[in-house]
């Protein structure tokens, strides 16, 4: 009977499709099940690099600290890893890196917070939407292009005026490094002290102050704790600053204080050891992690700072 | 008199208040334009050793000890080989992060601990992610210093940046849009595919460009994996052995010490990044300029 053939047939064909459409709808769920549990493993990635590295950088550290006392490399004034009788005391490094900085601060603290100061109290709308994103291509320069500038046009222009300056300094790469961090500095101190409320200004503006004095007294007073943040910022971005110190400030492992001299950084000293092919376990090898860790702990805590601070300033207003 | 003379004083202070106003003005401005007359020295001086070292021969000439011959044609390749490594796999981390922490996660604890690891991982020195890329990438997994070991190691660096600028471009899409598309009876995972993903595109695109424009330039990681110095065959994929522009600029900057000439070398090198980095940025702004006409 072709009729009723053709009904089962119809039958067959709907109840297919709607196991079909089960079977789809079925998938469908568990795929949405499965997604959040797949996303949350690729954000586990940020967390799986920190655990590398505090892994990594502790677990060789402590290596190291098994060969030299823990006292001596934090109170060791020389550094000799290549000699017969190594030393290896990190306080040359140390104070390379807290001089570079310094110098670094020196520049673009100052320099940056005029910066902001211009930017949001005394230039037009006009002024800042130019100056703003060109300030802003200072600090996407690759650190390497400083680096080339530090060595091959600033030390030797500094040279003219410092008869005693060596080829490599830790002054001339202090200064390009200050360069560097004063758009971060303008930029953030520019955005704490635009989000002074106007009434603020008004107020002082109408007691007869004059811009600079309501600048002064009221709005970089009102926008410390942000000024402040941008300040530890730069510091952490300076001590953690690797080829511009790596090729204009040179190798000698120094325990001084004269700018005019060749000094290591800790970064300068991690890329010595990892590009002289140190043996993986020696002690050299191993005072690159105890070196990188002392960096790493540097940095971190100088970013706590910064971010602690600019909370308080955040509950300000 | 008394009166006289009070308002004579009163006259002198306000005019010394204002000049020192008006002067303290020019000082303000004149600390502005210091960085930028900093950044033109920089540019007129890479221009003016490097322009007349770069030509068709220097472009596509391989590494050479004699200064004349030397090219950079292999790091030019190495850039490109390491960005075919570190662009697929920031974009599929740091947007798989975003949506996880944008749509997915509870605000809780959990959220905030992945938050406050993002914004820490930010200030992590780059040197420190060559150290990290050296001991897992290039000896635990005995990598070497292939493209995909420091290819892995800058992704990781420029993770944070790009998942901070796709979670804003997500929180950035309007709400009714996801409404609609909830109220048409489509699931979460729809809706984020066909209506969140691609109306956040280009700020995630945004953020992407300029992270990849950092990783262009960044060396300290690379030269801590061990990127050697010496002449290499072009490399061909991404289990090759390479070098990056800002490498050659390196090397050749320490060379210059020896050989002045290349400083010259290292300039003309630095012209062709930094026009690669324009080219960059470039489209980065045109993409976020188009996204801002639409909303």
């Amino acid at each position: 009977m072709p009729i009723k053939n053709e009904l089962t047939k119809r039958e067959i064909g709907i109840r297919e499709l709607i196991e079909q459409k089960q079977h789809s709808r079925n998938f469908k769920e568990s795929f949405e099940k499965a997604i959040p549990f797949f996303l949350f493993l690729i954000a586990s990635v940020s967390i799986l690099t920190t655990i590398g590295i505090v892994y990594t950088l502790l677990s060789e550290t402590i290596e190291f600290f098994k060969r030299v006392p823990i006292a001596d490399f934090f109170t060791g004034t020389t550094l000799k890893p290549l000699s017969q009788t190594p030393e290896f005391g990190v306080l040359p490094l140390i104070i390379g890196t807290v001089t570079s900085s310094l110098i670094a601060m020196a520049v673009a603290a100052p320099i940056g917070l005029m910066s902001a100061i211009y930017l949001s109290e005394y230039a037009s709308e006009k002024v800042r939407k130019t100056v703003k994103p060109l300030l802003e291509i200072l600090a996407g320069i690759p650190t390497i292009v400083y680096g080339f500038f530090a060595f091959t046009f600033v030390t030797p222009l500094l040279r003219e005026f410092i008869p005693g300056l060596e080829a490599t300094n830790i002054l001339s790469p202090g200064i390009v490094m200050g360069v560097m961090i004063i758009p971060m500095i303008a930029s953030l101190s520019e955005d704490a002290m635009s989000s002074v409320p106007n009434a603020m200004r008004e107020g002082a503006l109408a007691l007869g102050s004059t811009r600079l004095e309501v600048t002064k007294k009221v709005v970089i007073p009102a926008a410390l704790s942000g000024i402040i943040a941008s300040f530890v910022l730069g510091i952490s971005r300076a001590i953690g600053e690797t080829m511009i110190v790596t090729i204009a400030s040179g190798s000698t492992k120094n325990f001084t204080f004269d700018i005019t001299q060749s000094m290591q950084t800790m970064t300068a000293y991690i890329v010595e050891v990892t590009g002289g092919d140190a043996p993986a376990g020696s002690t050299i090898y191993y005072s690159l992690y105890a070196v990188a860790m002392t960096l790493f702990v540097f940095t971190l805590l100088m970013n706590l700072l910064a971010r602690s601070i600019s909370r308080k300033y955040r509950e300000a207003y | 008199m008394m009166e006289r003379a009070v308002e004579r004083k009163v006259s002198r202070r306000m005019t010394m208040r204002l000049l020192i106003n008006a002067i303290s003005k020019y000082i303000f401005l004149l600390a502005t334009l210091f960085g930028l007359v900093v950044l033109s020295v920089l540019i007129y001086r890479v221009f003016f050793e490097g322009f007349g070292w770069l030509n068709f021969d220097f472009l596509t000439g391989k590494l050479s000890t004699q200064p004349e011959r030397a090219g950079i044609m292999g790091a030019i390749l190495g850039t490109f080989w390491l960005m075919l490594v570190v662009a697929p796999v920031t974009m599929f981390l740091g947007v798989g992060t975003a949506i996880y922490l944008e749509l997915y996660a509870k605000k809780g604890r959990l959220q905030g601990f992945i938050q406050t690891n993002i914004s820490n991982l930010a200030g992590v020195p780059s040197i420190v992610y060559g150290i990290l890329g050296l001991t897992v990438f290039a000896r635990a997994l005995n990598f070497g210093n292939i493209v995909l070991a420091g290819g892995l190691t800058m992704s990781l660096l420029i993770l944070p940046i790009v998942i901070v600028a796709s979670q804003e471009a997500i929180r950035a899409v309007p709400n009714p849009l996801s409404e609609a598309s909830y109220g048409m009876g489509a699931t979460k995972w729809q809706t984020i595919k066909s209506i969140i993903l691609p109306s956040a595109l280009p700020g995630i695109l945004t953020g992407a460009i300029l992270s990849l424009s950092r990783a262009i330039g960044e060396t300290a990681p690379l030269v801590v994996i061990g990127i050697p110095a010496l002449l290499i065959p072009f490399p061909g994929g991404i289990f090759d052995k390479f070098t990056v522009l800002p490498m050659q600029v390196y090397y050749w900057t320490l060379d210059s010490s020896l050989t002045a000439e290349y400083a010259n070398l290292a300039a003309a090198t630095i012209i062709v990044l930094l026009i690669a980095l324009l080219l960059l940025n470039t489209t980065a702004i045109v993409i976020r300029n188009k996204f801002q006409q639409q909303h």
